[in-house]
């Protein structure tokens, strides 16, 4: 049985994390199940956590005016999942569903925040890490916005 | 200049707007060879004449084609029946680096309609399997409803020697696949990224966030392959549309290595 | 820049004297060789080339004068043959005619027939092809012949013509061959190479063979040698037509500086002006791009490829999916510029600009390529910068 900082330790997101920071974070993460179909959380909610997802895959979703609620893009083992926990006034902008069942490793919005704010470099890290979590985010639907293999004719 | 006349075999509709031709020489002679990544000028008859990548297998009986009606001659095109006859240039243009990828992996990216393109490298790597390292193939469309060759990519992803992802920009109730962008998947592609080879076809911005995710991920510009489009009249050099920056598209193309063209395509309207 | 070498002249025999009143024999002895004769003539107000019959058809005793945006034809006040500058058309149209059949196709009961045109093409002699347009035809050639494919239609035209060269010494507002590199002295290879002398008191034409056709035509022509007083009179009448430049264009760093700088401010600036009407790419020595059109029968079982002149400046010309790639004037100008000073070198090791002026000539609202090329090679501004540009 790993310990959740061994956890966290082997997720591609906390790579070159240091020992210190890992051990700081597992003091706010707690590990989760979520059945096919179950929402981990809905848009509109209180972010209270930000996820890493160990197995499994969760759509991204947003409900839309005319088409009810649709994907916008899917994760699976590896990613991370949620910044709104970052941001304020911390409120989830999109749903996250369960595709299978799914095991995910939860941390505690308050408590990382909470440490971010002692720990300058340990802020810093997290910053940089989920700086590219939006990013990424921002080209995807920037690629998504621009419709690219529409039939323009 | 004057072209070839083919008749058409078969027409197979694809998605509700892209079809397949499958020619064959109206003399009964042997079909045009080519390499992948190469096109032909389609020429139809009293219409025009458009330049369509070869989408079939290199070593396959007839010439196939598969193209999206999006202009005036395309919509004609995808009018054609079997029996029809069109006229036929070519090969023209630079192929895949297919024998300059050899023993390296293989990372193959494809956006909406730029599969087609690509497809004969995958036949290509497919007959020669021990050539290459691993082979993977990101292919990502708008919706579930505009994937091409999907029952082909269903046999494909039940290989154990090719890793196929596909993704779509925007899902469907029924669609139990990846959503997002296509440049979602390269991350965690399985590839060596120090030494792949990356073939790119698409629209030109996705080919622009690709290549900038290959990078991202460490694939050295002078490995990443991409095939670009503009007009073209003649397909060898003579009528000047197809001009980018320095490069006629027709005849140093339509596949580029990267880092000869990285400057121009983050630049607009060249 | 060198002086007519061995090169041009195999048994480098001194040039042949002649009187202008006989320069009609040239012409004729072309004619009864086979050749069309295509020569300089007045028409509507301008000197245009188009076939001649004899040497009444030239423009005898007129000139030109050009501006940015402006052309007129003026008497001389003597008998002077070939002095004026550029004419408003360039020998393209004949070796790369603005509108040509490729093909035709024919359809009886559902059979597909293609049928390229095998008439043997007409075999043409220009006479009077001022350096500048000497150098242009050479890079028309590298363009259309010279490369992995060949266009047949001008391989034919071109290696059936006689080319009757004319060392300039009459240039116009708007040349600047001197600054290209191009002229005025005939430096290319030519059948025959001309200078014609007209001032002090004398008039007479030299004429020197570049070729063994040429010399062929000079034995029958069968005129005495000029003389070295002759050769050094007309010798000079060209090197004054050197110093006599309306224009001029610093060429060093100009590939680069265009290469380097496709945000340039300027390109906005002349987009402004720019009608985008393609003037500038039709009265071009050198401007090639085509496109192919189909013509078909109203009964609609015969159709007929087309191929005819085409412009960068046009939104069409980059149409791609519904869209087209340059949709800016900016764009559009930008490509023609770049094309002529900057990717013509990567594409042919030559640029594609002769000097002749036309461009400026004939574009409406008179802009200047010598001037909007310096503009930027001068002011390169820093990567990011859209500061005002220094003029």
């Amino acid at each position: 049985m790993k310990t959740l900082a061994e956890l966290l330790a082997t997720h591609p997101f906390f790579r070159d994390f240091s020992p210190e920071h890992l051990e700081l974070l597992s003091g706010c993460a707690s590990q989760q199940r979520v059945d096919e179909g179950d929402f981990l959380f809905r848009e509109g909610e209180v972010a209270k956590a930000f996820y890493v997802v160990r197995h499994g895959s969760i759509a991204v979703t947003a409900v839309t005016p005319h088409q009810g609620l649709v994907t916008i893009q899917t994760l699976g083992e590896g990613d991370v999942l949620g910044w709104s926990w970052l941001v304020k006034p911390y409120r989830w902008h999109f749903g996250a569903r369960a595709l299978e069942p799914t095991v995910v490793v939860g941390l505690d919005a308050a408590c990382v925040r909470g440490k971010c704010d002692q720990d300058s470099k340990f802020g810093y890290e997290m910053m940089r890490r989920f700086a590219q979590v939006m990013a990424s985010r921002l080209e995807a639907t920037h690629l998504q916005l621009m419709n690219v293999y529409e039939n323009r004719s | 200049m004057v072209p070839e006349l083919y008749r058409v075999q078969r027409v197979r509709q694809e998605t509700h707007d892209t079809f397949t031709l499958e020619l064959r020489p109206q003399s009964g002679a042997a079909r045009l060879t080519f390499k992948p990544g190469q096109f032909n000028m389609l020429y139809i008859f009293g219409t025009g004449e458009v330049p369509i990548s070869v989408s079939g297998n290199p070593t396959g009986a007839t010439l196939v084609h598969t193209t999206r009606a999006v202009g005036r001659v395309t919509h004609v095109m995808s009018r054609l029946r079997a029996g029809d006859v069109i006229g036929v240039r070519g090969p023209f243009g630079a192929p895949w680096p297919i024998d300059l990828a050899r023993g390296h992996d293989l990372v193959i990216v494809a956006g909406g309609i730029g599969l087609p393109p690509l497809r004969p490298v995958i036949y290509h790597v497919l007959a020669h399997r021990g050539d290459y390292g691993r082979v993977v193939l990101l292919y990502g469309t708008r919706t579930p409803e505009d994937i091409l060759f999907r029952a082909e990519l269903e046999r494909w992803r039940a290989r154990f020697d090719l890793e196929l992802h596909v993704t779509v920009d925007r899902g469907t109730p029924s669609w139990h696949g990846n959503v997002g962008v296509v440049t979602s998947l390269i991350p965690k592609a399985p590839f060596d990224a120090r030494s792949a080879f990356a073939m790119i076809c698409g629209p030109e911005v996705m080919i622009r966030f690709t290549a900038m995710e290959l990078e991202r991920r460490g694939v050295g510009t002078d490995h990443i392959y991409v095939s670009l489009e503009r007009n073209m009249k003649c397909a060898v050099g003579f009528c000047g549309h197809c001009q980018f920056g320095p490069h006629f598209v027709c005849r140093e193309g339509p596949v580029f290595a990267y880092d000869r063209v990285e400057d121009l395509v983050h630049r607009w309207e060249v | 820049m060198t002086t007519q070498g061995a090169a041009q002249q195999p048994d480098a025999r001194p040039p042949a004297f002649l009187e202008p009143e006989h320069f009609d024999d040239v012409i004729q002895i072309l004619r009864r060789r086979g050749y069309r004769t295509i020569g300089p003539t007045r028409r509507d107000g301008a000197i245009v080339y188009d076939e001649i019959e004899s040497a009444q058809d030239l423009p005898v005793g007129w000139t030109d004068e050009q501006s940015p945006g402006r052309y007129r034809v003026r008497p001389r006040g003597d008998h002077a043959l070939f002095a004026y500058a550029s004419a408003a058309h360039a020998w393209k149209r004949f070796l790369h005619p603005p509108n040509l059949q490729l093909w035709r196709a024919q359809r009886t009961n559902g059979h597909v027939e293609l049928v390229a045109d095998s008439a043997p093409p007409p075999r043409y002699a220009f006479v009077g092809v001022r350096a500048c347009d000497l150098e242009a035809i050479r890079r028309l050639d590298q363009v259309m012949m010279d490369g992995p494919y060949v266009d047949h239609v001008y391989r034919a035209l071109r290696r059936d013509a006689f080319l009757v060269a004319v060392n300039c010494c009459d240039p116009s507002g708007t040349c600047f061959c001197v600054s290209m590199g191009t002229g005025p002295r005939v430096t290319g290879l030519a059948d025959l190479v001309l200078t014609e002398m007209v001032g002090a008191g004398r008039h007479f034409l030299t004429l020197a063979a570049g070729t063994a056709s040429g010399q062929e035509v000079l034995d029958e022509l069968g005129r005495r040698a000029a003389t070295d007083e002759e050769c050094r009179l007309a010798d000079a009448s060209v090197e004054a037509a050197a110093q006599n430049m309306g224009r001029s264009l610093a060429v060093d760093g100009l590939r680069e500086a265009l290469a380097n700088s496709p945000e340039h401010p300027r390109w906005e600036h002349v987009s402004k002006r720019c009608l985008t009407c393609g003037s500038c790419t039709l009265s071009c020595p050198t401007c090639f791009c085509s496109t192919v059109e189909d013509v078909t029968a109203l009964r609609g079982d015969a159709t007929e490829r087309r191929r005819l002149w085409d412009t960068c400046f046009s939104v069409e010309f980059s149409y791609l999916h519904g869209g087209s790639v340059r949709l800016s004037p900016r764009s559009r100008y930008r490509q023609w510029l770049t094309h002529k000073f900057s990717t013509w070198h990567d594409q042919f090791g030559v640029g594609g600009c002769v000097g002749c002026g036309r461009c400026i000539t004939w574009c409406p609202v008179g802009i200047d390529v010598t001037e909007e090329a310096s503009v930027i090679r001068q002011a390169v501004p820093l990567p990011g910068s859209t500061g005002p540009m220094t003029e």
